[in-house]
């Protein structure tokens, strides 16, 4: 699976180029609409085409994401995967209760994360060490919250609360606490 | 003069509040008291700004949330509203040739908003209430975190903003749908019909047309008060539900806060939060945009009649986009998440690219226009927009929410490009187009001032916005505390932004009181003498 990271990546690229044309186009405007010149207004035509530039570019954004990016069919499917490994996760008065101290995983796993809360909304997601979000989701007492992620290279996550709880819930980090390892580590 | 003589008479003494009508009057105390909260909002703004590149023990982390809780509600329930309201509820009557419904209920609305504004912030200050907007439950209901007193009064400050909301709303079809004493008797249900966009939707469907009896702008701000009345509801009836259980906690019972659904809750209430962000905003703007392109050109808009489809589509668009917020909710239906947050969501591009188009392309048919200050702030305002709606709409799609869910990317390059430059630059360009008609004509006191106004707040708004984006691109979450620099050149950079934010508000600040004088200040506060 692509590695968010690339994503973003692209994400990055892409909108710092249509921030940079489209400020031309507005200063460019600026500068002509003062100035004056043959055309004495934009035919329908144009506006037309226009229209359905959006529509294209409106559609067109998410059936490019739902194809290159890898997570999204596995999201809106989850039911029809079957994890390799699942880890069951409780939130209850600010803390993270984990099934074990450091939990593991092995390159290649399609992993389950299941995270129950019993008071408050929260948030879970996962950190590189530099700090970049690999991935989150909302966490909501009273209903399943459960992501699939599959790993495709080794690395040492920490995991934070990505949604706010009230102060206490700036110190909800549990660090390093999730690791990807090499497949045949294990033994 | 003097410039000390300006400072207490305004410039050349040309302003002259005695006499202004009431309805000027009153809008211009709308004006002041937006701007006045448009201040707080700007500091609290750079309290958050220092805090998220080092806390300082000054500001606790309650204190923080707090201020971070009551910062967008100041900006725009006291700010964006009041002027708005002020705007609207002079504008409406000025375009229909007609007087206002009733002046002692936009006095009211005045002193609601007002009012309201500065218990809630006031609450938040003492009491530290900070559930942030409340729309994570039972996190409004946590009382081992929040004084349910302190909560309780924040609410109550909220809810008579409600009320101002339902009062302008009442006077605002009230004035389209009355007719004025002593006029020809005017069809009620026609007028209504025509603000609200059935007319257009039937002459869509039947060969025989009827001619719409409301101009586009005034269209706008009724089709736009339809949400605001949805979302005024919406809030009201949360308010008293958290009331509930505050008066509950007071009185000695825990009640049980497993009773309310959480994501029912937070789907409820992002609905109705909605209806303001991607609905009136909206709305609102396009409306405001067709008013000063016409204005500024004195020409008719191009393609009027799909002007006013689009602001209808708006609508409709706008009661069915919520599920955009919960992207990253897995209960949320997976029928929701694409029809309502990815498909119609991607909407709004089109309407907002709409009005962008035809707001363009109306001045450009009327070129060479002069560069004046309205045209200025119109073009800075509409450049906003056409960078926080793509940015909006790209974080409204299942695969990048996953990496971009409160993140600082939403709420720097889609939240506060949207509000900072598209929003607030479009109100003063409105306000610069409005200055000498409120005021019969007064002077402003610098051109120099209101160009570095311009610039200021246009590089500090964008700056802004695009430092916070590139933090959150690299995993910085919105809504938190970072101890150990993580993200400091970010957010140094944003913080340098901020300041040219500052310097552009205290800039205009200035030059409205050297305009009118510290005495037309006063002037404006006190009753008026002229008939409306």
């Amino acid at each position: 699976m692509v590695d968010s990271s690339v994503v973003l990546y692209g994400q990055t690229i892409a909108y710092t180029f249509y921030c940079l044309a489209i400020i031309s186009v507005m200063a460019w405007f600026a500068y002509g609409v003062t100035r004056t010149g043959k055309m004495g207004g934009i035919k329908t035509g144009v506006f037309y085409s226009f229209v359905i530039l959006l529509a294209i570019l409106g559609v067109s954004l998410h059936i490019i994401t739902y194809s290159t990016i890898p997570w999204v069919k596995v999201d809106l499917n989850r039911a029809d995967y079957k994890p390799d490994k699942a880890f069951e996760i409780t939130i209850e008065n600010h803390q993270f209760r984990l099934p074990s101290e450091k939990m593991v995983a092995s390159v290649g796993d399609l992993v389950l994360f299941d995270v129950k809360s019993n008071d408050l909304t929260y948030g879970f997601g996962l950190f590189r060490k530099d700090n970049s979000m690999l991935f989150q989701m909302q966490v909501i007492p009273g209903h399943r919250n459960d992501l699939l992620w599959k790993f495709e290279k080794p690395g040492v996550y920490t995991i934070r609360s990505t949604e706010y709880s009230g102060p206490k819930g700036v110190d909800m980090i549990i660090r390093n606490s999730f690791e990807v390892i090499e497949t045949g580590r294990f033994n | 003069m003097t410039i000390i003589d300006t400072l207490i008479a305004g410039e050349q003494a040309l302003f002259k509040p005695e006499k202004l009508t009431p309805m000027q009057k009153n809008t211009l105390r709308f004006v002041i008291i937006g701007l006045i909260y448009y201040g707080f909002a700007v500091v609290e703004g750079m309290i958050m700004r220092i805090y998220e590149i080092k806390p300082f023990p000054l500001v606790t982390q309650s204190q923080f949330f707090a201020i971070m809780t009551a910062h967008p509600l100041v900006g725009i329930f006291g700010s964006s509203y009041s002027i708005v309201f002020g705007a609207f509820l002079f504008l409406v009557p000025f375009l229909m040739k007609r007087p206002l419904w009733s002046y002692k209920l936009a006095v009211w609305t005045m002193a609601l908003v007002g009012a309201g504004t500065f218990i809630f912030w006031g609450a938040g200050f003492i009491s530290h209430y900070a559930p942030l907007y409340t729309l994570y439950w039972p996190l409004p209901a946590d009382f081992s975190q929040f004084s349910p007193l302190g909560g309780a009064v924040f609410i109550l400050g909220i809810a008579l903003i409600m009320v101002a909301a339902f009062l302008f709303i009442i006077n605002i079809f009230a004035t389209i749908t009355t007719t004025p004493e002593g006029s020809e008797k005017q069809p009620s249900g026609a007028m209504l019909s025509s603000a609200l966009g059935l007319t257009g939707l039937r002459n869509l469907f039947t060969g025989k047309k009827k001619e719409h009896l409301v101009s586009l702008p005034v269209a706008a701000i009724a089709r736009g008060a339809i949400d605001m009345a949805l979302n005024s509801g919406v809030i009201l009836f949360t308010g008293v539900l958290i009331l509930v259980y505050m008066v509950g906690s007071l009185l000695g019972y825990d009640l049980r806060r497993t009773a309310i659904d959480a994501l029912l809750y937070k789907n409820w209430f992002w609905w109705g939060l909605d209806l303001i962000a991607d609905g009136l905003v909206l709305i609102f703007v396009a409306g405001t945009w067709y008013l000063l392109a016409t204005l500024i050109t004195g020409k008719n808009l191009f393609m009027q009649n799909i002007a006013r489809a689009a602001l209808f589509v708006e609508l409709v668009v706008s009661w069915t986009v919520w599920s955009h917020h919960l992207l990253s909710d897995q209960a949320q239906p997976a029928i929701l998440k694409v029809v309502s947050g990815e498909m119609v969501t991607a909407f709004e591009m089109m309407t907002q690219g709409l009005a962008f188009f035809i707001t363009l392309a109306t001045l450009w048919a009327a070129r060479p226009l002069k560069m004046t200050n309205e045209l200025r702030f119109l073009l800075g305002g509409l450049l906003g927009f056409s960078l926080a709606v793509p940015a909006g709409i790209m974080q409204a799609d299942v695969g990048l929410n996953r990496i971009l869910h409160n993140t600082q990317w939403v709420v720097g390059p889609h939240v506060h490009v949207a509000v900072l430059v598209g929003l607030t630059m479009t109100l003063y360009s409105a306000f610069y187009l409005l200055f000498p008609i409120l005021t019969n004509g007064a002077k402003l006191y610098s051109q120099k001032l209101a160009t570095f106004h311009f610039w200021a707040h246009l590089a500090g708004g964008i700056g802004m916005g695009a430092f916070m984006g590139m933090a959150g691109l690299n995993g910085m979450l919105r809504r938190s505390i970072y101890f150990n620099g993580e993200f400091n050149v970010f957010m140094i950079l944003a913080g340098l932004s901020g300041c040219l934010l500052l310097a552009a508000f205290l800039s205009l600040f200035f030059n409205i009181i050297m305009s009118v004088g510290l005495r037309g200040v006063i002037g404006i506060f006190s009753p008026a003498k002229a008939e409306t």
